[in-house]
């Protein structure tokens, strides 16, 4: 027995819900830090700020253990530049992101993880995470060191990007958040950020939630906050029965962060930006088919007769060797990896990789269909490494992939994995799972933009931070979630041994109560929540998609609003399950106004933020060079031109390591 | 077929996600406590395996069977449309396999590393 369907022709009669309903209760939880999301980024911050000696607590969507994208594992972290055997400085790596994205990502807080992601991977070897070959299974690799016995991702020359063995990261994440006393509030569906008076723009004092197991409802009181939730996936894309098990971001990702945010009164930036991102069409399973990126990065194409498709430098010379797959070439000074949010730019520090120019050569005959994945022509450590030791570690792939596939008699020594057969134009990038025109072109996620922070990471808010790589402006994978989270969490629990006591407004707690119950009091006719997370992401696809202007924009903000006071303000739960999904529809339209006003405000087409207005076609002029931070007071629009670099302006110091030094704590 | 016929909806897409082996699955529900998106219910029949009730809510984690004391009780079923697309060929003999083919070649027993 397995699925509802067949308890219910067995039994003959529908399973009662669970869990004891007790919806209206109130549960008061008060606590000197908060934070919101426990995912790894949640987690550090959680763990830190307790080692300040202060309480805290996590509201987590699903259950802690597992949970988040960065919850099913990790195979390599980017940006360890301070690891002993680091060629790259800080200064360098912080430049290189900056000068790729012409500007458009936060310099300072890529200076934030690239001093403190090394430190923050000592942190989780502490907590029983391998990150060195202590087996010496790959002893000899020219990947590997062999004193320190670290293992290198990508650039083997220099060997900032460090291999790790962490599936179970998580899981000890979470162990080390509980020994150290932070209290866990898992299936906590979060609602509102309270603010002192109610008001938008005031101190944060705490949050209000629902547990969507019981339905009862939660108050959080405390001194900090810091949010550290995902992204919000589920916004222009929704057809979870096709593309959920083909996503980097699960179901929970509904940007509840942000529109909490956004609905007190934080400052945002870049979420005007588009980009492939969150929920994937209609791609296949994570790292499940052939493949020469990320986790792959070096695998051997092939093609259906085993002609090997050549691989290219950054200038565009063939490479001769696999080896040279993995090292700098002649006038490059290092390379980035995958997976920080910049590699579509990545300029000069692009990786080696397969001519983007293989869709021509298909259509010419050069090369035939179906390609394939021969990892018989790498050598045994680097076969060995590739997939039984990243496939066997990163996200969604020891289990899903080389549990499924070596169970199913899958043999990396032996077999050549097949890519799949799609369009042409599928094969100019080698990330084949992913990419393509199998994915409809019209999916968009935030595109790098997120909470504008200061050298604190710190919003505008007084007692809110945040955290989290796809949740921040200028944040990146899954290394730089945890390293956010580390910094965020200390500096929240200092200004909370200080902050006055959280006072919030019962008032606020009262409407927020009543409209969190309104979907379970409906009739029982109203609509469900897929119909309506559907019909959002179809207003944003069309209304805010690839071409916009003036017009589609506002027309898109007006039905935004014409769903919440009609479908959506008439819509039914009838459990605690689907009161959290619904809770999340109006979630993803306050992220969806945030992203359209957003998307008003920027009167210029932008090339790095792939952001293109048709009533204003000229691409990057100038004067719009500019960052504009966007926040709501008297939920009214209000927005400020920001300089790019203004991470090093008045009134921060004008070098990183400065800033840096006057801000971190220790 | 003297089974009743009951009016229900279409299955699920996808139907599954996660499949329980009831002769080896002891109902304890710890898959059902971690799965971040509540795919499984706990059974209402003490000891038996959860229900799939959301399954169109899973992101393929993997992470219920991790969690899972008891090798085999839950095995991930990756939806049809993605289990027909894991093919791949012995590059000696040209043989092709597939995820859930009827005759399978012998499982690989190495482990991941690590």
């Amino acid at each position: 027995m397995s699925t509802w369907h067949e308890y219910i022709q067995r039994n003959a009669s529908i399973p009662e819900w669970p869990y004891p309903i007790n919806y209206g209760k109130v549960n008061e939880v008060v606590t000197d830090v908060l934070v919101i999301g426990g995912g790894v980024a949640g987690c550090q911050a959680a763990i830190n700020a307790a080692k300040k000696g202060v309480k805290v607590a996590i509201a987590e969507r699903g259950h802690a253990k597992r949970s988040g994208s960065g919850g099913a594992g990790v195979d390599h972290w980017h940006g360890a530049v301070t690891n002993p055997c680091s060629k790259v400085t800080p200064e360098m790596y912080t430049r290189a992101c900056y000068d790729s994205m012409q500007g458009y990502t936060g310099g300072h807080v890529r200076y934030i993880i690239t001093k403190e992601s090394w430190d923050t991977l000592l942190d989780c070897e502490q907590m029983g995470i391998q990150i060195r070959d202590v087996n010496d299974e790959f002893k000899g690799a020219d990947f590997r060191d062999e004193e320190t016995k670290l293992m290198f991702a990508y650039d083997y020359e220099n060997k900032h990007i460090i291999r790790v063995w962490g599936y179970d990261i998580k899981p000890k994440l979470y162990e080390e958040a509980k020994r150290v006393g932070v209290n866990i509030y898992n299936r906590m569906m979060v609602t509102s950020l309270l603010t002192e008076g109610g008001n938008q723009g005031a101190r944060v004092v705490g949050a209000t939630g629902v547990d969507t197991h019981t339905g009862e409802f939660y108050v959080f009181r405390s001194k900090a906050t810091v949010i550290a939730t995902g992204g919000a996936g589920r916004l222009s894309v929704f057809a979870p029965e096709i593309t959920a098990s083909g996503t980097m971001a699960d179901m929970n990702s509904a940007g509840v962060g942000q529109a909490i945010g956004w609905n007190a009164g934080a400052e945002f930036v870049c979420t005007e930006a588009s980009g492939p991102g969150g929920l994937v069409g209609f791609g296949y399973a994570p790292y499940s088919t052939a493949n020469a990126s990320n986790t792959y990065h070096g695998t051997p194409i092939v093609d259906a007769d085993g002609k090997e498709v050549p691989w290219i430098d950054v200038f565009g010379r063939e490479l001769k060797t696999v080896e040279d797959r993995f090292l700098p070439q002649e006038g490059q000074q290092f390379q980035l990896g995958i997976g920080i949010g910049i590699s579509r730019t990545n300029q000069e520090f692009r990786l080696n990789d397969i001519n983007p120019d293989l869709p021509e050569r298909l259509r010419r005959g050069e090369f035939k269909l179906p390609l394939y994945a021969d990892m018989t022509r790498l050598s045994e450590m680097e076969r060995r490494c590739i997939w039984g030791m990243m496939v066997g570690n990163e996200g969604k792939t020891r289990i899903p992939i080389y549990d499924t596939y070596t169970k199913a008699g899958f043999d990396p020594d032996k077999d050549m994995m097949q890519a799949p057969v799609m369009p042409l134009e599928g094969y100019f990038n080698a990330c084949y799972w992913a990419g393509g025109p199998n994915t409809p072109p019209t999916v968009r996620g935030m595109g790098g933009g997120g909470f504008l922070l200061d050298w604190d990471l710190k919003t505008n808010l007084e007692g809110l931070y945040a955290a989290a790589g796809g949740t921040i402006f200028g944040g990146g994978c899954h290394g730089e979630s945890h390293t956010t989270g580390r910094y965020a969490g200390r500096h929240a629990a200092e200004y909370a041994k200080t902050a006055a006591e959280p006072v919030a407004d019962s008032r606020q707690i009262e409407a927020e109560k009543t409209h969190s119950y309104s979907a379970v009091k409906q009739s029982k006719e109203g609509n469900g929540w897929k119909e309506i997370n559907a019909a959002i992401a179809r207003i944003m696809r069309d209304y805010c998609g690839r071409h916009k202007n003036e017009l589609t924009l506002n027309l898109g903000l007006r039905l935004l609003n014409e769903l919440k006071t009609t479908e959506l303000a008439s819509a039914y739960a009838s459990n605690p399950h689907e009161l959290g999904r619904l809770l999340e529809c109006h979630a993803l339209i306050s992220v969806g106004e945030l992203v359209i006003k957003a998307s008003l405000e920027r009167k210029a087409s932008n090339s790095i933020l792939d952001f293109h207005r048709l009533d204003y076609p000229e691409m990057d002029p100038p004067e719009w060079q500019k960052l504009l931070p966007i926040k709501q007071v008297d939920d009214k629009v209000e927005v400020r031109d920001l300089p790019l670099d203004f991470h090093l302006k008045p009134p921060y110091a004008p070098t990183y390591e400065e800033n840096y030094q006057l801000h971190c704590g220790s | 077929m003297s089974d009743k016929v009951y009016m229900v909806p279409n299955p699920p897409t996808p139907n599954k996600a996660v499949e329980f082996n009831p002769d080896i699955c002891s109902g304890c529900n710890l898959c059902v406590d971690v799965c971040p998106t509540d795919v499984m219910m706990p059974n209402p029949e003490k000891k038996k395996p959860p229900i799939v009730l959301y399954p169109e809510e899973c992101w393929y984690c993997g992470g219920c069977v991790e969690e899972c004391p008891r090798p085999g009780a839950i095995t991930m079923l990756h939806p049809t449309q993605q289990r027909i697309s894991m093919n791949w060929k012995r590059k000696d003999t040209g043989e092709l396999f597939r995820l859930g083919m009827k005759n399978p070649p012998p499982p690989n027993t190495r482990p991941p590393s690590g």
